[in-house]
């Protein structure tokens, strides 16, 4: 795991001994390499009951919850940092989280799978199928993908909440991309803060 | 000791049970506390959560030192009503003092300072357990590096306490309880075996009671004679008559309302009732239990996470309601087992 390229970027951006909420955080891999890596207290939220077992037997913090509600308990700043990797784009109001987010953490990073990469548009465009890619492997009527972005709209929708992007990176695989990343990146991370 | 209420009671004896080996700096003692009609008698084949507790098990009598007390007010060794009043030379019956679950914890207490350990590696125990979980919790969260509230809740609810009054009411009733004083004499045996079979009705569910009894009849032919025909009948009956050889009545007078006054909030904000615990939390609720329903385990979640303290929630997917903290024992040891690795590798 601590061969991930986004995995090695967070740990870049989040200063040691932070405290980091993880909204949607599967197994705990990513908390718990920040954990050995940066010394964080971690607290994570995730709604698979077999995924808390597996995060607790890792002696990970975790609660048993809906992200769509289980931010409103917490008060304005009571995290450094919340962070939302591959979830937002699942849950069924990404505004409202996404906002409820910013509220409660200093600063938030946001992880998406970025569906205008290419191999996504040539799917539509040639195939004039939705696509099932490396990215994106779901089949339309099984997958946990509710809301589907661009990193394009995810920037405007920055912009029109007046959210500052402090950091970004892009990736395909396991590479950063610096390069049209809306075309040939299938991820995007964003290091967010209020303005 | 000094009692909630302000009332004295004394000499008190404390009968509890040690599973396991103390280490040698005293950091690997787990307190267990039982439930409503629990005893100290927690391991081993023959102990209420034997399937939990115990050598090789999720909490593994090898790596920790485990306690468990019966609790004040109770009846099988600690000071309760059926023991002798030494006014009087005769038992107390109701002349017992009001306790609370506070009261229960003090003992506690004593007997961890008695036992020379100063911090608990952990305090865990499910429905009237977990209170005294949260008390300690509450009371001495500077003696206890981790928590595990079970099938609990903050406070008892009108429908808790209802469901304990008309147990309640079912002993007062039975002319052989008068007033409590029926030591030496014919107890009320009915009027307890009643309560108990509302009780087992509460700690079960609609899906675990079709399964275990359906509509199954334990006699070839139905008489209506009013005798128990169907199997859930002959299972309530049998369950009442068995609790009554071991179970005072007084002391479920007792303890039952010990359990009806909870309300770790009492005075406290949501906010501010675990400002000072530094201990990790786990807290544990079944998706099934609609006697301690799972809302009552995320509102002391929520009282972590206004609190600041470090917790983790698991909603365990079981059909046996309230009684799965006695019986989901697999998910329970994957959750524990893990839980107490990570508090004892942790910092003292």
């Amino acid at each position: 795991m601590a061969n991930k390229v986004d995995y090695k970027v967070f740990a870049n951006w989040i200063v040691n001994g932070a405290s980091v909420l993880d909204l949607g955080c599967g197994d705990g891999e990513l908390i718990s390499f920040l954990t050995k890596t940066k010394g964080i207290r971690a607290q994570g939220i995730e709604l698979n009951e077999q995924a808390i077992v597996r995060c607790v037997s890792a002696g990970l913090s975790v609660i048993q919850q809906d992200i769509d509600t289980g931010l409103s308990e917490y008060g304005d700043n009571s995290f450094d940092y919340v962070i939302i990797n591959q979830t937002i784009q699942q849950v069924k109001k990404p505004d409202f989280g996404l906002q409820e987010a910013m509220r409660v953490g200093r600063k938030v990073i946001v992880g998406i799978p970025n569906f205008a990469h290419y191999k996504a548009r040539a799917s539509i465009f040639f195939r004039g199928r939705v696509p099932v890619t490396q990215s994106l492997p779901f089949q339309w009527y099984d997958t946990p993908n509710l809301h589907f972005l661009s990193l394009l709209d995810f920037k405007d929708y920055c912009k029109n909440k007046s959210i500052t992007i402090e950091r970004a990176f892009y990736k395909s695989g396991n590479r950063q991309v610096k390069l049209l990343p809306n075309l040939l990146a299938e991820f995007g991370y964003f290091l967010l803060s209020k303005t | 000791m000094l009692l909630e209420s302000g009332e004295k009671l004394g000499p008190v004896t404390l009968a509890y049970e040690t599973f396991g080996e103390l280490n040698a700096d005293k950091t690997n003692s787990i307190l267990v506390c039982h439930a409503l009609t629990g005893d100290s008698h927690v391991a081993e084949p023959d102990g209420w959560w034997s399937d939990l507790i115990g050598f090789g098990k999720g909490i593994d009598t090898d790596k920790y030192q485990v306690i468990c007390s019966n609790v004040v007010g109770g009846c099988r060794g600690t000071t309760g009503p059926s023991s002798i009043n030494p006014k009087t030379g005769k038992p107390y019956g109701t002349d017992f003092p009001l306790v609370t679950i506070g009261d229960m914890v003090n003992a506690q207490r004593y007997l961890i300072d008695h036992l020379g350990i100063k911090k608990l590696l952990s305090v865990v125990g499910g429905s009237m357990g977990g209170m005294q979980v949260l008390q300690w919790m509450v009371s001495y969260p500077e003696r206890i590096r981790s928590a595990v509230p079970i099938a609990t809740t903050l406070k008892h609810t009108p429908q808790q306490i209802a469901f304990n009054e008309v147990g309640r009411q079912a002993v007062m009733a039975d002319p052989d309880w008068q007033k409590g004083n029926y030591y030496g004499k014919t107890i009320p045996a009915k009027g307890l075996a009643i309560a108990r079979m509302i009780g087992h009705i509460t700690y079960m569910s609609d899906v675990s009671m079709a399964e275990k009894f359906g509509r199954k009849f334990r006699v070839d032919k139905t008489q209506f004679k009013f005798q128990p025909e169907f199997e859930v009948e002959g299972y309530l009956r049998n369950r009442g008559d068995s609790f009554v050889r071991r179970f005072d009545a007084n002391s479920y007078l007792y303890v039952t309302k010990a359990i009806d006054y909870f309300n770790i909030l009492n005075g406290h904000e949501l906010s501010n009732v675990f400002k000072r615990l530094k201990a990790k939390v786990l807290v544990i609720a079944f998706k099934s239990d609609w006697l301690y329903p799972t809302y009552q385990s995320q509102e002391i979640v929520k009282a972590c996470k206004l609190g600041g303290v470090e917790a983790s929630y698991c909603e365990v997917n079981s059909t046996y309601g309230h009684d799965a903290f006695l019986l989901e024992t697999e998910q329970e040891t994957a959750l524990i087992s893990n839980f107490l690795k990570g508090v004892s590798n942790g910092e003292v």
